[in-house]
């Protein structure tokens, strides 16, 4: 059912003797079905329950979002707390382009949202997929020149630094001008009706996660999932066995702000405003809860995000209303509680129950041997 | 922008009150960041939470102050409490994370911040508090620089609470224990330490040096449920910038953080003062990255 059949290393202090012996072939050995049912529910979704349309292409989106996060954060063992950076950054850039196109951007935005900018249908999609095909470029070179610096720090040092690129993004669009400082920028209004353009934003998002999917799918099955494997079992040894690691390292967080760009682009248009703090930088609300759903769903695994990012979004839509200001501390606890004590998350629980079905082969005598010397330490 | 740059070479009397404002607040960070100093090479515990306990330490002593204890009187409680607080946590999450791979410990105690924040925000509303000490303020230089007198109170006794804390490690039998532990777990637990109770001591020590941390922070700076993320922060620039198990070290970066965090917010404007220790933290490990790899190119 997932390309990676390596179980995802449970940490990093070598007590993955087991899970190490396990023979990886990078076949997706998803049925057909599988896809099919989710194909059809993304295209029937909107006419089912046409009152959640916007819900669901928000559970696209938190599926683009566990889906990236899972490239560098799972299956090369680089946890990011600042993949956030992309969304905004993406955001930003389209927003720029697209009012940039129309009118001179440091007088729309010095009029702090006073003049309104609509648009006719073929100015607004021109815009918007110019506005998100620059932000996918831009941010995949942002990716690279920050790339350059963070991806050289290792452990918790790559975290606190993507957290810190994250939070100084978020500080230093607040105060920039040009963007609309602290106010931001309101973004071109859709022409149609209210209807219309949230199916139009839901196609949008679905199109883009199915995207997202392929592209990680393929990329896995390919010698380039497998390096960045070895990258995440043992950074020093895969360097020693010839892997250019940093180029591989930099391709993947490239491709990760490239969908992250483009969903925040199209999240940008659909909101209509954009901003620092709530909208583009939500560092804790986004910016977390892709970490939580990869790490809920199976972080490593092909499947584990989509099933952690609609488990999320399911169990976060349907009692968030009901907490009543609690859901924040829920948040926390349900983090902790993932994290602490479930972190192989339910693809890996699912793999390690029945590794059969992943086409998983346990070699019975070495994880014997190897878990007889973990029992005499 | 650099606007106020012009009025330092102006009236240079402001200088005085800005390095001072920075000594004072450099003090705390001083605090917070040896708690996370501790915890982090004790038990290898990348504390987020840090942040949380300074400001949950504030409220405590807001809280305090409300049913008429002075907030100076209320430090042994707030300090007591924390201790117990964090006792707590570690009993029932930190034991998890101890031996587990780094991103865990990192992860659960962002956790644990989000809980404290939202509870404290729940409990206390977002409005900025501040602890009244009731101290007055002296003016300096015919009023350019004013100093108030719980700034000063409040430097005395982070320099108290950080000698006795020294003095702890250096010389109390629970402290050998700890420094024992730090340097090699196994052979400490050979000797007969019980770790797992330093550890549980280690993390509460930490949590009761940031609620110390957050009662001065109450009385002379102000307290909000969500200031606690800048605190974290400032803590993990100066223990990267300090190195580890180097008190002298993480002294002179926090007094320095809290004077180049004053001139930052004075020349660039007050929206830039975060946005400095953020920026910081990441030049920071930039700098530390250069020198990783220039150790492996001597290596190879």
């Amino acid at each position: 059912m997932n390309s990676d059949n390596t179980l995802p290393s449970q940490s990093a202090a070598g007590s993955t003797g087991a899970a190490k012996r396990l023979i990886a072939h990078n076949a997706d050995r998803t049925p057909w079905y599988v896809y099919a049912a989710v194909l059809a529910f993304g295209v029937a979704a909107p006419f089912i329950f046409p009152a959640y349309t916007t819900q669901i292409a928000f559970l696209w989106m938190m599926i683009l979002f566990a889906l990236t996060w899972d490239i560098v954060g799972g299956q090369m063992g680089y946890n990011s707390l600042g993949n956030i950076f992309f969304f905004g950054a993406g955001m930003y850039i389209s927003a720029v382009v697209q009012v940039g196109l129309f009118t001179d951007v440091a007088t729309y935005t010095s009029a702090r949202g006073g003049e309104q900018l609509v648009l006719d249908y073929g100015d607004f999609f021109f815009s918007l997929g110019l506005g998100t095909i620059v932000a996918a470029v831009g941010c995949v070179i942002l990716a690279i020149l920050l790339g350059l610096i963070v991806l050289g720090l290792r452990g918790p040092y790559f975290a606190i630094g993507t957290l810190g690129v994250a939070l100084s993004a978020r500080e230093l669009a607040g105060t920039w001008e040009l963007i609309g400082g602290g106010s931001g920028i309101a973004m071109p209004v859709y022409p149609g009706q209210p209807d219309e353009k949230s199916l139009v934003f839901y196609t949008a998002f679905l199109v883009l996660a199915i995207l997202t999917f392929i592209a990680v799918r393929w990329l896995y099955s390919t010698r380039f999932g497998l390096a960045i494997n070895a990258i995440r079992d043992d950074e020093d040894k895969a360097e020693a066995m010839g892997i250019h690691t940093m180029r591989h390292k930099l391709a993947a967080w490239s491709v990760s702000a490239f969908f992250l760009g483009m969903s925040g682009a199209i999240f940008g248009n659909m909101t209509g405003f954009v901003e620092p703090l709530e909208v583009a930088f939500p560092v804790a609300t986004f910016g977390i809860f892709m970490v939580v759903m990869a790490l809920l769903g199976g972080k490593g695994t092909l499947w584990g995000p989509v099933i952690g990012a609609t488990l999320f979004h399911i169990v976060k839509e349907v009692t968030w209303t009901y907490l009543l200001g609690w859901q924040w501390v829920a948040l926390g606890l349900l983090i902790i509680v993932n994290v602490v004590f479930f972190q192989e998350g339910i693809m890996g629980w699912m793999q390690r129950k029945w590794p059969e079905r992943f086409g998983i082969t346990v070699d019975q005598r070495m994880s014997a041997s190897q878990s007889g010397k973990e029992g005499g330490q | 922008m650099f606007d106020n740059i012009g009025l330092l070479t102006l009236a240079p009397v402001l200088n005085v009150q800005l390095l001072l404002d920075g000594l004072f607040i450099g003090a705390i960070f001083v605090l917070a960041a040896y708690g996370l100093a501790l915890v982090w090479g004790v038990m290898n515990v990348k504390n987020l939470a840090q942040g949380e306990f300074v400001i949950m330490g504030g409220y405590l002593a807001w809280h305090l102050s409300t049913l008429g204890i002075h907030p100076i009187a209320s430090l042994p409680i707030v300090i007591a409490i924390m201790f117990a607080f964090g006792w707590a946590l570690y009993v029932l999450i930190i034991k998890w994370v101890v031996s587990r791979e780094l991103f865990t410990s990192l992860l659960a105690t962002f956790g644990i911040a989000l809980v404290i924040q939202q509870g404290l925000n729940l409990a206390y509303g977002p409005e900025v508090r501040t602890a009244e000490s009731g101290l007055t303020t002296h003016a300096l230089f015919g009023g350019i620089v004013t100093v108030a007198e719980i700034k000063i109170v409040s430097f005395g006794l982070c320099a108290l609470l950080a000698a006795t804390v020294i003095l702890f490690m250096k010389t109390s039998r629970m402290g050998q224990a700890i420094r024992a532990t730090a340097q090699d777990a196994r052979a400490a637990k050979i000797m007969g330490i019980d770790t797992e109770q330093v550890y549980a001591f280690t993390y509460a020590l930490n949590a009761a040096i940031c609620g110390a941390a957050g009662v001065l922070v109450s009385m002379i700076w102000v307290i909000q449920p969500f200031y606690g993320i800048p605190h974290s922060i400032r803590s993990f620039v100066i223990v990267t910038a300090a190195g580890l198990g180097n008190i002298p070290g993480v002294i002179i970066t926090g007094l320095g953080l809290g004077m180049a965090e004053q001139y930052a917010g004075f020349v660039l404007g007050a929206e830039f003062q975060q946005a400095t220790v953020v920026t910081l933290l990441v030049l920071v490990l930039i700098w530390k990255q250069i020198q990783a790899a220039r150790h492996r190119q001597v290596v190879q």
